[in-house]
Order: structure tokens, then sequence, then C-alpha cells
């Protein structure tokens, strides 16, 4: 597309009075609150920048996604990055060096508190996306409530703690387990809905969870949320400078000098562990009938139905497994942070999640591995820009899709192919009118 | 309290929720439209009205900048001047973060959609500061329509214009889709893209038509909100964006009648709940109530069915 300089110049005129129309009244106006009220004040310096910033800008992308498209004709591909035998062999190969990135990272000479911290919240989100990819990305079943599972995990081991005196390892499986019950109660009544429709009802089951645990305030405590839950142990030792009266302390007992660091160690391979097993079932799960119907289901409902698959059930258990790893992830949470307030359980958090796993390329493990990273990260990185990070992260999330509408590992490749390696005609695999 | 005055306090709640619901339901018009043109839910439609509420607000601090005190005259002013830059932001969202992915499925999308919403979220916070904006009532004062021995039933100017305008747009915007060429143009890339741009339609343009005039509506309806209540934030956009596509799916998405219709029911059990069991739930009864449609109508009120095809 060869384009005159004369057309690139209306274009980016064009451009610059959207710009305009945009800027001048949030950039050019704004109002200053006052005693007295609001008093306007004015920048029109600044709509000036923007606008001469937005013209620019066209000009050179204009320029540039020619040069982009002339490459790309020349070339002739737009497949993927790599063949898929290479792709899977780099797969393991990746998967392989995360792991054993994960499984030092504590004690690599720059790991600190900080560096900790921020791997568990990333953990936490692969967790997180692990379950919902078996939702969203395996089964088709699109659901933005899922922060409703991890409030539920969270809450769980909260209340059990505050009620019961509860511990972590037996309040770990029961969060899941509740958190999976739910599961079933939320995809009870939405088994006949799809799509558009599914979004909405786990938007609402998301936000009522949300507001009754605000508002339940003699169960919950409210706004105020719940806090003193108890630390994880390891096999009963604590890892307090100072243990509870009964108990003896890590410290203590292997005799290695006491340090705070080793409880944020300690947190930190519980999470490890927990992904790793639950990527692990995800990964076990794909190759047994159970797994195969949740792929199928999200192919073609029709298909499998006339194939003798029962969709209730095959629904029924894709929320509950997801279900599962979310409450899994929420009582982790509640252990790491020792305080549950319902701020955490936000929809913008059901948002992020969603945004890992397509992100990732829906149904992929490594993709979702990656773009927790990324997501988790970005903000962190950013973080000079204090003010702009969400601003930053909201348009990172934007241009992303638009440039990988297909995640960053696309990789809707049906676990079962054909003898012979045959795949499914292209447009299956694509998931064209889906 | 005697019957009198139990029926007065009903007929409260039904003008509040009729007012809230008008708003709900000019909001549930750009999902409901845009829905039924390109399959996708606008995420970023709720922030598109706190866009207009808050051109409203600065709107109105001009007016009295500049002297304009003549209430219809500045009201009118400022409508049009949230509906011109709300109608380019709403054509903006679409050029950016849409255009480039329709034909990329229904995730991506909507993934961008949330970009975008929380990304205009930080820009208005940082721009027009995140306090909230406090505005001087500009319709003010109401009438008495009926008035017992310990209860008056009353409604206030700002309500009846609320109720009155929504009628009249709702009313020329059916007009416009039934009978102008642009509204048979929104009709025939809703049926069919493809067939439509071979007939010699605009796909393109017409899609952003219907983007901007979603923003117009949610302009007016961000307008309406911020002389209503008087107050507004970076952050209203979320809720209503939410109870406003509730109400577009309770009516059935897609449909026309239907948005007004759910954008009616919503507002009416917000009121209704809020008044006779509790305020702090209403939200919840308003979800529970959409679930239970769905589940017993899963194409919403007044939705067509989907064919399904093999």
């Amino acid at each position: 597309m060869a384009r005159t300089l004369p057309d690139r110049l209306k274009d980016a005129a064009l451009a610059a009075f959207v710009a305009l129309l945009l800027a001048v009244p949030f950039i050019g106006l704004t109002t200053i609150n006052t005693d007295v009220g609001l008093r306007v004040a004015t920048r029109w310096d600044w709509v000036l920048w923007a606008v001469a910033i937005v013209f620019a800008g066209r000009i050179l992308f204009g320029f540039a996604a020619d040069a982009v498209s002339t490459r790309r004709r020349r070339t002739e591909a737009r497949g993927p990055l790599v063949s898929e035998a290479a792709g899977r062999t780099l797969g393991k190969a990746f998967a392989a060096a995360a792991i054993a990135f994960a499984v030092t990272l504590p004690f690599l000479p720059f790991s600190d508190r900080y560096v900790l911290d921020l791997g568990m919240t990333v953990l936490i989100y692969i967790l997180l996306a692990t379950g919902l990819n078996v939702t969203v990305g395996l089964a088709g079943l699109l659901d933005l409530g899922f922060v409703a599972f991890y409030a539920i995990g969270a809450y769980t081991f909260a209340l059990l703690a505050k009620f019961f005196g509860f511990g972590f390892w037996i309040a770990l499986p029961m969060a899941g387990l509740v958190a999976a019950l739910f599961g079933v109660l939320l995809s009870l009544p939405i088994l006949r809905l799809r799509g558009d429709y599914l979004a909405i009802v786990t938007l609402g089951f998301g936000e009522i969870t949300r507001i009754v645990i605000l508002n339940w305030q003699s169960l919950t405590g409210g706004p105020n949320g719940v806090g003193g839950i108890p630390r994880p142990t390891l096999f009963g030792l604590s890892f307090d400078r100072r243990p509870q009266e009964g108990q003896q302390s890590f410290h203590e007992v292997t005799g290695i000098a006491f340090s705070s660091e080793h409880r944020m160690m300690f947190l930190y391979f519980i999470v490890l562990l927990l992904v790793l097993v639950c990527a692990w079932a995800v990964w076990k799960l794909r190759r047994l009938p159970i797994g195969r119907a949740w792929e199928a289901l999200r192919e073609d409902e029709i298909a499998c139905r006339s194939l003798g698959i029962n969709p209730v059930l095959v629904k029924v258990s894709a929320y509950a497994t997801g279900g599962l790893m979310g409450g899994l992830a929420g009582c982790f949470f509640a252990a790491r942070q020792g305080f549950v307030s319902p701020e955490s359980f936000t929809f913008i958090e059901s948002a992020i999640i969603l945004a890992i796993v397509v992100l990732g390329g829906m149904g992929s493990q490594i993709g979702v591995v990656v773009a927790a990273a990324f997501i988790v990260l970005l903000p962190e990185f950013a973080r000079e820009f204090a003010d702009y990070r969400m601003l930053l992260f909201g348009a990172a999330m934007i241009l992303v899709m638009v440039w990988r509408p297909g995640g960053l590992i696309s990789s809707r490749e049906p676990t079962l192919t054909l003898a012979g390696g045959k795949q499914p005609a292209e447009s299956v695999v694509r998931g064209v009118g889906s | 309290m005697d019957a009198g005055a139990q029926l007065g306090l009903f007929l409260q709640h039904l003008i509040n929720g009729v007012t809230l619901g008008a708003i709900y339901g000019l909001i549930a018009i750009g999902y409901t439209m845009v829905y039924g043109i390109i399959r996708m839910i606008n995420f970023a439609h709720g922030e598109i009205y706190m866009v207009g509420a808050f051109v409203g607000v600065t709107g109105f601090s001009l007016m009295a900048l500049m002297g304009i005190t003549a209430v219809p005259l500045a009201l009118l002013l400022v409508l049009v001047m949230a509906i011109g830059f709300t109608a380019a932001y709403g054509w903006a969202v679409e050029r950016v973060a849409y255009r480039p992915l329709r034909a990329s499925g229904r995730l991506a999308p909507l993934i961008s959609a949330i970009g975008m919403s929380i990304f205009l979220q930080n820009y208005v916070m940082l721009t027009q500061g995140a306090r909230p904006k406090p505005l001087q009532p500009v319709i003010t004062g109401g009438f008495t329509i009926w008035e017992g021995p310990n209860m008056a039933l009353s409604i206030t100017w700002i309500q009846a214009f609320i109720i009155l305008l929504t009628v009249a747009l709702m009313a020329g915007f059916t007009l416009l889709i039934a009978k102008t060429p642009l509204g048979r143009a929104q009709r025939a890339c809703e049926q069919d893209r493809t067939m439509a741009a071979l007939l010699g339609i605009n796909v393109d343009r017409t899609i952003s038509l219907t983007f901007v005039m979603g923003a117009s509506l949610a302009a007016v309806a961000g307008v309406l909100v911020t002389m209503y209540y008087g107050v507004i934030d970076f952050y209203i956009g979320f809720l209503a964006g939410l109870k406003a596509f509730t109400a577009a799916v309770l009516g059935g998405i897609g449909s026309l009648p239907g948005a007004m219709l759910g954008g009616l029911l919503i507002g009416l059990i917000e009121a209704f709940f809020t008044g006779y069991v509790s305020g702090a739930y209403k939200d919840v009864a308003a979800f529970s109530i959409l679930i239970l449609v769905l589940v017993l109508r899963p194409t919403g009120l007044l939705g067509r069915p989907d064919i399904e095809k093999v």
C-alpha cells in the first residue's frame, strides 16, 4: 500500500482532530474542588502537546505499518512462530527451565523478601489462572466472576480459623472443596446458557458473593475483614521467632539461625507446590475422558451431545475443577496475608485472571505462566510511574490484544490428534464463528 | 400506617424506581445496539457514561463561569456539549480497541474492552482528580401530587424532567431505527454483515455510528445522573454499566424495547427492594432476579432465541 504523502497528512490531520475533540473536555478543562464548589481550570498547552503527539505518531505509525506489511508479504509467513514439533520440544524445555528457576529462586543471590513476595504473587495468579483455564480455556465456558471462588476459599480458611481454630493444612482441602461446591451450585442454573449470557450471570455471581461478604457483618466482619489468620506450619513446626505455647519452631529444631526470610521461603514453596500439583492434575485430566469431553464441548456442543457426551456432567465438572483451584489459591492467599477483606475480591481481579488466560492463549498452561508473569510484573516495572500504572496496564491490555488476538502462545490445538498427527481443518482449530 | 399512607409510599417508590430505570434504560440501549450489530459486550460503555457525566459537570461549571444562568439554555448547551464530546469518545473507543479485533473471536474484544475500561477510569482520575465532584442543584423544587395526613406523594421537577426526556429520546430513537436509511442499514448489518456489505452498505461506518449513538444516549444519562444525585466520581461507570448491562440482558440483548423494559425493571427492583427490604442488598436482588429470568427464559424477556446451526 504505497500511500502518498498528502494522503498520510490528511489521515494524520483527521486523527489530530479527533485527539483535539477528546483532549478538550478532559485535558484542556478540569474542575478543581474548592470550599465553595468547583472551579474551572484550563491546560491548553497540554492539549496542544497531545494533538501534536497524535499527529506525529499517526504519521510514524503509518510508515511503520507499511514497512511491516511489506516485509510480511515478502516472507509470506503469518503462521506460527515455530513449527509444531519444534514448538512442543520448546514447550517442554521451557517448562523444565521454568520449574527449575522457580525451585531455585529463593536460593539465588539476588533473591530477597521483595523478590519472594513478587514470586508468590505471580504463583497465586498462575494457580488462579490454571483453574480458570479449565473453565474458559478447555471447556469454553466464559466466567467473569472467578474471583468469587478465590474469595470463598480465603473466607473459608479465615472463618474456620476464627471460629474453630483450624490450621492451614486442614483448612486447605476444605477451602478447595467448599469452593468446588459453589462451582457446582453456580453451574446448575446456567447449564442452558451460553456465550454472553454466561458472562453476565457469572459476573453477577462474583458481585453477589462480594456484596454478601461485605454486608454479612456478624459472620465476615463486613468491610473490616477477618484478621489473625494463623500461619502455616511445617509438620507442626512454626516459623515464628517465639512460637506459641506447646509449639516448636523451625529454627529451634533444625538449629539453623532464625531468619524471618525462612517463613517467606516456606510460604513460597507451599504455593509453588500447589501450582505444580494443579498444573500436573490439569495435564493429566486433559488426557482422561473428562478432559477430552471438556475440549469437545468447547469446540461444538451439539456434536458433543449427539456423540453421547453428557453436557451437564461436563459443565458441572469444569466449574467444580476451576472452583477447586480458585479455592486453594484463596486459602493460600489468606494464610499469606493473615488478613482478608472484601476489598481484595473485586471485579478487577476477575478481569485480571481472565486477561491472563486469554493473553496466554486459551488452554495453554505455558501461556498462563508467561502471561501471569507479564501481568503481575508489568505494573511493578512501571512502579516509578506510580499514578500512571493502571493507565499503562489498561493500555497494554488493549495493545497486546490488538497485536496478538489469539494470545501470546496460541495453542488451541486439541490434545487428541488423529493417527499420523493429522490435524483437524484449520477453521475448526481457529474456532471460526465462535 | 393506614392504607392511604401505604399506597402513597408505594407510589413514591414507584416514581423513584421509574426515574432510576429511565437512566439505566438509556445506558442499556448502548449495550444492546452494539451487541446486536457486532455480537460483542462493550465493557467500556459504563465508562463512556462516566465520561458523559464528567463533561456534564465541567459544562455546568463553565456555564456558571460564563454567566449563563437561564436554566433551559444552560441545560441545552451542556447536553449538546456532553453528547458531542462523549460521542467522540465512543467513536474513538471503537476505532482503537474493537475494530482491529472484529474478526478474532469473542474473547479478544472482551479483554480489549476491559482494558479500555481500566484505561478510561484512570485517565479520568488522573486528568480530573480522584475526589468526588459535587454540583449545585440545577433544577430545584417539585410539586406535591397528593397529600395525606402523615404522608405526601411528591415528584421533583428533576424526576419529571428525566422521565420525560427519556421517553422523548426513546421514541425518537425507535423512529430513527425504524424509519431512516441509517436505521435500515443498522438492522441490515445486524442480520447479516456480509450481505449488507454486498448490497453497498458501508458496514464500518454503520458500526461507528452505532457506537456514536450509544455514546450519545449514555452522555445524556450521565448528565441526568449528575443533576439527579448532585455528585459523581470516576468510579460510577462500573456499577452503572453493570446494572445497565444486566438490564439489557434481562430485556433480551439485541432488542431495543427489551433494553428499555429491562432498565425499567432493574430500576423498579432497586427502588422497591431499597424501600421495603434493605438497601445494602439491592444489587444482590437485581442480580438474583436476572439469574432467575435467564434460567426460566435464557434469551431474556423480549429476546429472540438464537437458532442453533449445526
